[in-house]
């Protein structure tokens, strides 16, 4: 059995929250039931059926099809199932998601991944600012998971992030992994100005070197990390490559801070 | 029942529930794995005196660890969980933790676990790093050499402790060079150890003891030069008899280990001087597993009931 799939009719006349259209919720509604299910456009009422065409299939394997790039909060809390968007997505993507499998072929807005917690993402095209950064009323950022945006990256890439690992095959804008708390981010393309701004725990892992780290980020040396041998595999489990990163040996220059805050974090940078 | 012409006895071997566990040792080459599993798996042939019983399982690849390093896997049982965790902790902080190079990771899928990582940390003294990977939680901890790399919990399980078989045989080496075989054909198993030294026990023994202190001692029925002075067990031909001990994860590894074994033992014959075949039991009260050797090698056993 195919997936089920929602086709939009056009292209959104307002922003459309859709949050609610999760394979979880979705599960054991008929098309009538699906179509009936209300939506909101902007500050508009509206349903399931006013906007898209649905056709019927397995609700695990969600498709959204068309002009999609104005559908704030797809896979919002998420907890299992897949769900693939064939196109772009807006904001807050993936916001809480804590399980299950998001798939965008195109690019996301601003605040992907927001207290994701758990499950896979994957951004085909670049992810906006704020990649993995706190909810609204939340302290910490993603707590968990696997992010990985085959594109490029806004500024302050893991804001606040708590736990969990994201993976920037592209370029990584300024900022990244500021207030980090712990978890990995990977930037295998070029990166933005100050990473590691009062970052506490955690690693950023840079494959070039920028232009000048943060004075609060000190130099420890050039290193054989065993833990990279490690992660290299694990992601490889999941389709993605680690890339040269220091050769095989997983040789890298290690700089330790942010030592204005706690200064436990670390900036791994590819010798 | 024979087996190539070597009389296979109708007993049993009487093996125990035990806690065990499985980690992988990796290193930056496979000699030092290898050092570092050899290291922890020293004195650790019975749970008698040494507080588990441990060995190594066949070499690992590079592509079959975790972190793409040559390793091992090693196997630990003990009595209980309590004493597993003990002896865990103790080894692996004084033998892996200490040796160039390597890294420790869990070797067995399951929902009951030991804490590793999660105590070795604290020699971190505050510099250890924790990530998660996969739901899966490690630590770096900092030491001379760069990073020792950790799992924070291994698997536990239910595994057996105490399958065997004797080797009787005509003379010392004959006897020796059987079990050697034997031994040989084991080790190349998964899931199984066998933790005396070389894989080979001369010293079975027995429940009590004329010496009150004593809970087991020399099983005089099988020792040769005794054989006029007790109710020896042993045929007039026999000289000299040693015994393999198998601890393995789950009865059907040590149920094939065991034959493995006793095939191999066996391929002297007669006339490479093996002359029968037994097992140790305690009458079949004590151990929750029977091994009865003619029915591991395709034959009818008439012994007591057991498992």
């Amino acid at each position: 059995m195919s997936g089920l799939t929602l086709r939009l009719r056009e292209r959104p006349t307002q922003r459309l929250d859709a949050s609610g259209l999760t394979p979880d919720r979705l599960a054991g509604l008929t098309v009538e039931q699906i179509e009936a299910l209300p939506l909101h456009l902007g500050n508009l009422e509206s349903s399931v059926g006013a906007l898209f065409e649905v056709h019927a299939g397995d609700a695990h394997d969600l498709h959204l099809e068309g002009e999609t790039g104005r559908l704030d909060r797809i896979g919002a809390r998420l907890r299992d199932g897949a769900i693939t968007v064939h196109g772009d997505a807006g904001y807050d993507l993936a916001a809480g998601q804590r399980g299950g499998t998001i798939r965008v072929e195109g690019s996301a807005g601003d605040r992907a991944a927001a207290g994701l917690s758990g499950g896979l993402l994957v951004i085909e095209g670049d992810a906006g600012a704020l990649l993995g950064c706190a909810q609204p009323a939340e302290a910490t950022g993603m707590r968990g998971g696997l992010v990985h945006v085959r594109g490029n990256a806004g500024p302050r890439a893991c804001d606040r992030m708590r736990r969990g690992t994201v993976v920037v095959e592209g370029d990584c804008g300024d900022y990244a992994g500021s207030r980090m708390i712990a978890g990995s981010l990977v930037v295998k393309g070029a990166i933005g100005e100050q990473p590691g701004t009062m970052m506490r725990r955690g690693t950023l892992l840079l494959a070039q070197a920028p232009e000048r780290l943060p004075c609060t980020f000190v130099d420890c040396g050039e290193h054989e990390i065993t833990f990279l041998g490690l992660l290299r595999r694990r992601l490889a489990r999941k389709g993605i490559d680690l890339g040269a990163f220091g050769g095989d040996s997983g040789r890298v220059r290690r700089f330790a801070g942010d030592i204005a805050v706690s200064g436990m974090a670390e900036i791994l940078i590819g010798a | 029942m024979k087996l190539n012409g070597v009389a296979i006895e109708d007993t049993f071997a009487e093996a125990f529930s035990m806690r065990a566990t499985r980690i992988v040792i990796t290193a930056d080459t496979a000699d030092w794995a290898r050092i570092a599993a050899e290291s922890l798996t020293g004195f650790a042939t019975s749970v008698i005196a040494c507080g588990c019983e441990a060995g190594i399982e066949p070499p690992l690849a590079s592509d079959e660890t975790p972190d793409g390093r040559p390793g091992v896997a090693v196997l630990l049982f003990a009595m209980s969980s309590k004493d597993l965790q003990k002896q865990l902790r103790d080894r692996v902080g004084q033998c892996v933790l200490t040796c160039p190079g390597t890294a420790c990771f869990d070797g067995l899928e399951s929902e009951e676990r030991l804490e590793l990582g999660s105590q070795l940390r604290y020699f971190g003294d505050g510099y250890q790093i924790s990530k998660r990977i996969d739901g899966e939680r490690f630590w770096r901890v900092p030491v001379m050499d760069g990073e020792f790399l950790c799992a924070d919990s291994v698997g536990m399980t239910r595994g057996v402790g105490g399958g065997n078989f004797l080797v009787l045989g005509a003379s010392r080496a004959e006897t020796r060079a059987a079990t050697e075989q034997a031994v040989a054909a084991m080790r190349a198993l998964p899931g199984v150890i066998l933790p005396f030294p070389g894989g080979i026990v001369r010293s079975g023994s027995k429940v009590g003891s004329k010496y009150q202190a004593l809970i087991a001692s020399t099983n005089d029925a099988y020792c040769p030069t005794l054989r006029g002075q007790t109710a020896t067990a042993l045929p007039d031909s026999v000289e000299s008899v040693l015994e393999i001990v198998i601890d393995g994860l789950t009865e059907a590894e040590v149920r094939a280990a065991t034959r493995a074994g006793i095939e191999a033992a066996c391929s002297p014959g007669p006339d490479g001087g093996v002359i029968a075949i037994s097992a140790g039991n305690y009458g079949g009260k004590l151990g929750q597993y029977h091994f009865k050797l003619r029915e591991i090698l395709g034959g009818e056993s008439l012994v007591g009931a057991g498992t």
